[in-house]
């Protein structure tokens, strides 16, 4: 029988080597003139075990990792095809705890299925979604989504069903769904894994979004920065499209829906969806104000659901599964699953996808293991750079929209950047306001040069010029960012600098050696 | 890439360029994309082409054109090295990865070396969040960066 050898070929895994390792695969099954194939799938999301190889053995997967090339001799040595023991093994894959503690429902595929094979992903559930979808009314279908009590994953939190009845309550001689995959935010790499690892899934849920309103037409607008994605989105449209799943007849039914991959161009504020449409239109990538709401006018001035990959790749399982199966995982208002994506410096790095309702300190600690430098936690920063600096003391935050709104933080798309105790505070305040001035659309004022006012105030505090001075210029500022921005970036700009100022006074305050040294 | 003397056919390239996407919803920006990978950049040249053919004005090209980081108005080196500078990347050391990297080089951020091998980039954000620090040579990803990997690194770009 053929062997199967899975090697990712996921940015991630390829970051780490992948591909250096995947090529002496090759060599060596040519050497040893050996019957075996390479399939090279997403990652799983352990990227402290990346590059991790897994072979298909009689018993299940076995896997082993983190390996690099010069591992792979010795792998082959130890009969690793038959599932050998090797300092590598990790045995079955699903039992390693990091996968093993997991909820997974929008990430079922993404690690173990061949990500361009029409075939692997239906014999691992996919398409399930649509076949219901297109034999469904819209109005089911768009019920069955709000019913779930899936909320935008993309930050805002807003109720998917929502947005999509409001698209097909709205007339329109042409409707669009569009896919936002412009994910800017540092700390956050889930969308870039489901395209690489399980792109059919993004598919399924955009072409049941498309029969569900009535939009015929979708885009997926993904940054530049990931052009290992771009590809792999290009092939698997392609690759739908002849199976059917995307044309005049989506799956044999009467309702039409095709789409297209658009590239980004690198500002960070076409993550913001009135600044994506903007950009799709060829326009610059400038916030608009709302109203009018894109579902009523979006793209080209048409009823638009846009919505961030993680919501539409969640679609395909809420319509297999039910809206009550999804619904009852989660916490208050907060319901299903969410891929915590836990990054920075911490020993257990990755996409760990759970049930709403974890603490913080249950996923930096339990999960993330702590830092990867081995000190001491100082500082999360949990949402991207527009997201809350967490201190230990509020490790008893649940996961959850509310909870953290509550302590002024937010869960944003659910990246955490884990700093250790030499980060400096003051250092990470400015570098929020710098951020926010090389990327401001520069439509709002306060935004625009409240970002770089921020910067100059900042440096005047490191340099002890009337510290309490400028930390009460700094909280004005930031009020003013807060109450006179139309959207996320300037609005939220002042959560990581708040939070740095409030939970970590000792980083601002006059520092004989730090004035000393500038 | 094609590389052929400056204003040999920019126009017509150009042309040629547009006329493969314009049949696309909202073309400008794929068009940019395809005008910056047939000549490294974005000439000057192309500029009103582009609004002759989307019946646009040239300010509103400039305008779009200058919005984005990606595109340039010059040629970029050989290779171009994109480091990420993103909180997940500064908390494991990217500051100090990046003083590194400009010192071996002799160049800052957004600069060329003079024998035109490298442009070194800032980026915000890789997605290789868990393997920080992170850079990007020509699209090939690399995490987990240390002073080995920056040699390896230097060493290609040079050869």
């Amino acid at each position: 029988m053929t062997a199967t050898i899975y090697i990712p070929d996921d940015s991630g895994a390829l970051a780490l080597g992948a591909h250096k390792v995947a090529k002496t695969v090759a060599a060596e099954i040519a050497a040893r003139g050996l019957d075996a194939r390479i399939v090279r799938n997403g990652s799983r999301g352990a990227y402290f075990i990346e590059p991790l190889v897994e072979i298909a053995t009689a018993a299940g997967r076995a896997a082993y990792g983190p390996v690099t090339a010069r591992d792979v001799p010795s792998l082959f040595d130890a009969d690793f095809l038959s599932g050998g023991a090797h300092r590598l093994s990790l045995g079955d894959p699903e039992q390693i705890p990091f996968i093993a503690r997991q909820t997974r429902l929008t990430f079922a595929r993404c690690g173990i299925t061949d990500p361009l094979s029409l075939e692997d992903y239906e014999a691992h559930g996919g398409l399930a979604g649509l076949k219901k979808a297109v034999a469904m009314a819209p109005a089911d279908i768009v019920k069955t989504v709000t019913e779930s009590g899936l909320r935008g994953r993309g930050g805002a939190g807003f109720p998917t069903g929502i947005k999509w009845k409001t698209v097909l309550d709205t007339v329109g001689d042409r409707k669009y769904i569009v896919c936002n995959a412009d994910e800017g935010d540092s700390a956050t790499f889930a969308d870039r894994m489901i395209m690489e690892g399980d792109p059919f899934v993004l598919i399924e849920g955009m072409t049941i979004a498309g029969v569900a309103t009535g939009a015929t037409r979708g885009f997926v607008y993904i940054r530049s920065e990931y052009p290992h994605a771009i590809a792999k989105m290009e092939k698997a449209v392609a690759i739908a499209r002849r199976a059917g799943m995307l044309g005049v007849n989506v799956l044999g039914s009467p309702h039409a829906f095709d789409m297209e991959i658009r590239s980004g161009a690198g500002a960070y504020v076409c993550g913001e969806e009135t600044s994506l449409l903007n950009s799709l239109e060829g326009k610059r990538g400038v916030v608009r104000a709302k109203p009018p709401l894109p579902a009523i006018q979006g793209l080209f001035g048409r009823p638009t659901v846009i919505n961030n990959v993680i919501s539409l790749a969640s679609v395909p399982i809420i319509l297999d599964k039910g809206a009550e199966h999804y619904k009852n995982f989660g916490m208050g208002r907060s319901r299903g699953t969410i891929p915590i994506q836990i990054a920075g410096n911490v020993r257990h790095g990755g996409l760990f996808e759970t049930a709403f309702g974890l603490t913080l300190g249950e996923i930096v600690d339990g999960i993330g293991g702590g830092t990867r430098s081995g000190r001491p936690v100082k500082a999360v920063q949990v949402g991207g750079p527009l997201g809350a600096y967490f201190p230990r003391a509020l490790f008893d935050t649940q996961f959850d929209y509310e909870a953290f709104a509550a302590r002024d933080g937010l869960i944003g798309h659910a990246g955490l950047a884990v700093f250790d105790d030499t980060a400096d505070m003051l250092k990470q305040a400015r570098f929020a306001f710098e951020f926010c001035a090389i990327e401001s659309c520069g439509k709002c004022t306060p935004c625009r040069l409240g970002s770089m006012r921020g910067v100059e105030t900042i440096d005047r505090l490191a340099s002890g010029v009337e510290p309490g001075k400028q930390i009460e210029l700094v909280t004005d500022l930031c009020n003013t960012m807060k109450f006179g921005s139309l959207c996320a970036l300037g609005g939220f700009t002042p959560y990581p600098v708040m939070s740095a100022i409030t939970h970590f006074p000792e980083d601002f305050k006059p520092h004989p050696v730090r004035a000393a040294a500038e | 890439m094609s590389m052929q003397p400056a204003s040999t056919g920019i126009a017509e390239r150009t042309a040629q360029v547009i006329e493969d996407l314009k049949g696309l919803e909202g073309p400008l920006l794929p068009i940019l994309h395809g005008i910056q990978h047939e000549f490294g950049f974005v000439p000057q040249e192309s500029l009103p082409v582009i609004a002759e053919a989307l019946n646009l004005s040239r300010a509103e090209v400039h305008g779009v054109v200058t919005f984005y980081h990606d595109f340039r108005s010059h040629p970029a080196g050989r290779h171009v090295l994109k480091l990420c500078q993103a909180e997940a990347c500064q908390s494991m050391g990217s500051d100090a990865i990046a003083a590194k990297m400009k010192q071996l080089l002799g160049i800052g951020f957004h600069e060329t070396t003079r024998d035109g091998a490298v442009t070194l980039e800032p980026v915000y954000c890789l997605g290789l969040c868990a393997c920080a620090p992170s850079a990007m040579l020509d699209g090939d990803v690399i995490g987990r960066l240390d002073a080995d990997k920056l040699d390896e690194i230097v060493a290609e770009v040079r050869a």
